[in-house]
């Protein structure tokens, strides 16, 4: 493999399917997907197999693709001015899924200052409240939601504990994995950079362990929200705002806990050098990035 | 440096594919850049048909045409898309035509990618645009999609139109980053930020604000989908969520999208003018302070779209002063070009008209929308024709006209031939006459309290109205006979030089007319003479 650093070209790809084959299979899988979700109102029911036949096809077309950058890699196609432009296009990227997270984020903040406020008869809009739902206390968790009748509230809520009995609260325990995650996969981002390839697959491997657990642990507290605490979607504004934050925070574990997978077994089949190693540090860039998200969650959505 | 293109084994003319496979397969800046500029005219026409569908049935008062349900249809997908597939493709196709060609690289930073932001655009749109022959009709709640009318009032089809936003989000944020990349990574030695041309500058700002954004859109198109299908109260207040609430999601969104699709005219124009009035641009260095400053300000305007929804007093004089302050770095911009072009040898081709009326009428729309900006006069020009005069101001002969007139001065560059000055210069009239027929009298009937988006309206605003309409329809005419224009140049205009314009500088116009496939293999050297900053 040439060294990166004195490869003096830019190389740009020959046309290829993937580009495409990738669109039209994202809308296979979305027209199936919404077309699912319509039938699931009628009577009829729907089926989800055009959902199934797109995500085969992304599946595919993207195991291909970066199957293919891989290897170009591998040839030494791939100059360091190229390996910059990684670097960059992954670092947007994950600017632009903080500000995903800042969209729902903003919506708790949002929910929380203004529309409990004035919803609870208080505040420069508090007639609003006054007049559409008198009854309404503003409490946080919202266990009664404004109008019952529709929404009913959950019973309980995620609040924590006291103190003392932290040791059986779960979102305590998943802090601690996942900080502990983030820890792990930097020793073994200094296992590689010190060319200890023991140190470097056996912290991976550790990671992809504790990410597996979080999400263990997260499908767990699911089942005990919609089984014991009546908290779930459809509870009002508590429900959806802890949902949709801890919901896509867990789809993006899911998909951080992959990509790590995908790293180990590429480090295992020795992909990685001390030099040449942005699939892995992308990855662990995005892991990070899950482990920001969820320090922000545990503090607003379950501590305060 | 010098780019390597991967070789076929049997073909090493580097040149194209043949057929439909050239165009579906391509990792070419130029071809990409073309389907987009193509995709985006026909995006234009069509939206632009959509606009006729609602100026005749304005044309008089009462129903002529269409049904009300129909009409909210056009209003709304007429509004989606020419925001969404004419004037933003547009850019994007003008910044992968020009961009590498301007910092000197020998194409975008992420050539596949590149492919598939396009790619995505024909099967979002498709999906859009289907929705209108469905049960139940298309998007209907406006090009806003304010909830409830978009949750618990849309038709069925709204799940389309969720994916379909989706799709054209992930589209602009791909796009967005392969911009960045190639601006941030792939300039020629010599080419420093402060030499970038505005146009690159411009659309790295844009770039920015595009991926700062479209993520929050997603977001919000998925809290309106978990309310519609998975029960959850976002925006409902029975559950403790808020309608309003959505309208300032949007907006965050909506406001640094109103710069995302003029900051890349800034950017023309400040090209064009230098070029015809044979003078350096005016204040380069203010320009691109200014374009930076605008950027920073839409985040903090965004409430000024929502003024009489009921927000704390605080809320209003804030948004009010902040929207006002944007009049500032506007102003700046206003006035360097008219500096550029004060005491200059000016010479009015076609592309130069479109410029110079961009500065004028954008202006005009710049104006109205500081009127607009005043709090308590914004209660009486809320949601009237007032508020659609001003912003078709800024995006018509603001965005689009920077749009055409950059396709006039950059065409040349692209299929090596001239277009006829005088038929350019027929579209320019057409053009201007017709916007200006169309759009003027909107600002009168508005402030004389016309609403906006209603199929049928009071006697007392029918002059109005009627004028209008004939300004839309020789305004639409007129695109057709730019089409017509077009293809006459590609097949059968005279052949142009490499440098095109006497005055123009820039690295683009350093090499051969039409521009090789791939060009800059190796990177130019920069010098104050190739360059204009």
């Amino acid at each position: 493999m040439a060294n990166p650093a004195e490869t003096p070209s830019y190389y740009i790809p020959h046309s290829g399917w993937y580009p495409v084959w990738l669109a039209a299979s994202m809308f296979v899988m979305l027209v199936g997907l919404g077309s699912y979700l319509n039938a699931l109102k009628t009577d009829e029911g729907g089926s989800l197999l055009f959902f199934y036949v797109g995500f085969a096809g992304l599946s595919v077309v993207l195991y291909q693709w970066f199957a293919k950058v891989i290897s170009e890699n591998q040839v030494g196609l791939v100059s360091g001015q190229l390996k910059k432009s990684y670097v960059w296009g992954m670092g947007w990227f994950i600017f632009s899924e903080v500000m995903f997270f800042a969209a729902f984020f903003g919506a708790l903040f949002y929910v929380r200052n203004f529309v409990m406020t004035w919803m609870g008869g208080d505040g420069g809009k508090a007639l609003t409240g006054d007049y559409l739902y008198p009854e309404f206390d503003n409490t946080w968790p919202v266990i009664t939601n404004p109008d019952p009748s529709v929404f009913a509230g959950p019973k309980e809520s995620m609040a924590p504990p006291p103190l003392s009995q932290w040791g059986g609260y779960l979102p305590f325990w998943n802090t601690a994995i996942l900080l502990t995650s983030s820890i792990t996969v930097h020793f073994a981002h200094t296992g590689l950079k010190n060319d200890n390839r023991k140190s470097f697959i056996t912290w991976l491997a550790v990671t992809v362990v504790l990410g597996v657990i979080f999400l263990g642990l997260q499908a767990e507290e699911y089942i005990e929200a919609y089984a014991h605490l009546g908290l779930t979607l459809d509870s009002g504004i508590y429900g959806s705002t802890f949902f949709i934050l801890t919901g896509f925070h867990g789809f993006h574990v899911t998909l951080g806990t992959f990509m790590l997978l995908i790293a180990l077994i590429r480090a295992i089949k020795g992909h990685f050098s001390h030099e040449d190693c942005f699939g892995f540090e992308a990855t662990s860039w995005y892991w990070h990035f899950v482990d920001v998200v969820w320090l922000g969650l545990f503090i607003f959505v379950y501590l305060f | 440096m010098s780019a390597v293109i991967e070789e076929h084994h049997d073909d090493h003319d580097h040149g194209p594919a043949k057929g439909l496979a050239r165009w579906l397969f391509t990792t070419n800046h130029k071809d990409i850049g073309t389907m987009y500029l193509w995709f985006s005219f026909l995006m234009f026409l069509i939206g632009g048909t959509m606009a006729l569908i609602i100026r005749a049935e304005l044309f008089q008062p009462g129903l002529q045409f269409v049904q009300p349900e129909f009409f909210n249809q056009m209003t709304t997908n007429h509004g989606l898309i020419m925001v969404f597939g004419a004037i933003m493709p547009a850019f994007v196709g003008l910044a992968n035509w020009l961009i590498p060609m301007m910092v000197g690289a020998p194409d975008m930073a992420l050539p596949r990618m590149n492919n598939l932001s396009f790619w995505i655009l024909p099967f979002a749109f498709g999906l859009l645009i289907s929705t209108l022959f469905m049960e139940g009709g298309g998007p209907n709640f406006g090009w806003t999609f304010y909830a409830p009318l978009s949750t618990t009032y849309a038709p069925d089809t709204v799940t389309f139109f969720i994916f379909g936003v989706h799709m054209m989000g992930a589209s602009s944020i791909m796009g967005s980053i392969n911009i960045i990349a190639t601006i941030l990574n792939m300039r020629a030695p010599g080419m420093t930020f402060m030499r970038m041309p505005l146009f690159v500058w411009t659309w790295l700002i844009t770039a920015y604000l595009l991926i700062a954004v479209m993520p929050v859109l997603a977001g919000a198109v998925t809290m309106m989908l978990f309310d519609i299908h998975f029960g959850t109260s976002f925006f409902s207040a029975a559950g403790g969520g808020d309608p309003v609430m959505f309208q300032h999601i949007f907006w965050f969104f909506g406001h640094p999208e109103v710069y995302i699709m003029i900051l890349p005219a800034f950017g023309i124009v400040s090209a064009i003018i230098p070029t015809f009035a044979r003078k350096p641009l005016f204040g380069y260095d203010s320009m691109v302070y200014a374009t930076a400053s605008i950027a920073f300000l839409s985040f903090i305007v965004w409430a000024h779209h929502m003024f009489t929804v009921g927000m704390p007093l605080a809320g209003q004089l804030f948004f009010m002063y902040s929207t006002m302050l944007i009049a500032v770095p506007t102003g700046v911009k206003v006035f360097n070009w008219v500096a550029t072009m004060w005491k200059g040898s000016m010479t009015f081709e076609t592309p130069m008209l479109f410029a110079i009326a961009f500065v004028i009428l954008f202006t005009m729309g710049g104006f109205s929308g500081l009127m607009l900006a005043i709090t308590p006069a914004d209660y009486q020009y809320h949601d009237t024709y007032f508020v659609v005069a001003h912003f078709h101001y800024v995006l018509v002969p603001g965005a689009l006209f920077s749009i055409i007139a950059a396709v006039y001065y950059w065409l040349p560059k692209w299929c090596g031939r001239m277009y006829d000055e005088t038929l350019g210069k027929t579209h320019f009239w057409l053009s201007f006459i017709g916007v200006n027929v169309t759009f003027f009298p909107q600002h009168f009937s508005g402030l004389a309290g016309m609403p906006r988006r209603i199929p049928d309206y009071a006697l007392a605003f029918a002059d109005f109205n009627m004028i209008s309409s004939v300004g839309a329809f020789i305004f639409g005419f007129s695109q057709l006979f730019f089409l017509y224009v077009l293809i006459k140049t590609i097949t059968s205009g005279r052949p142009a030089t490499a440098q095109v314009w006497d005055g123009a500088k820039g690295l683009e116009w350093t090499i051969a007319s039409p521009a090789p496939y791939h060009s800059f293999t190796t990177p130019p050297v920069v010098t104050l003479e190739n360059n204009p900053h």
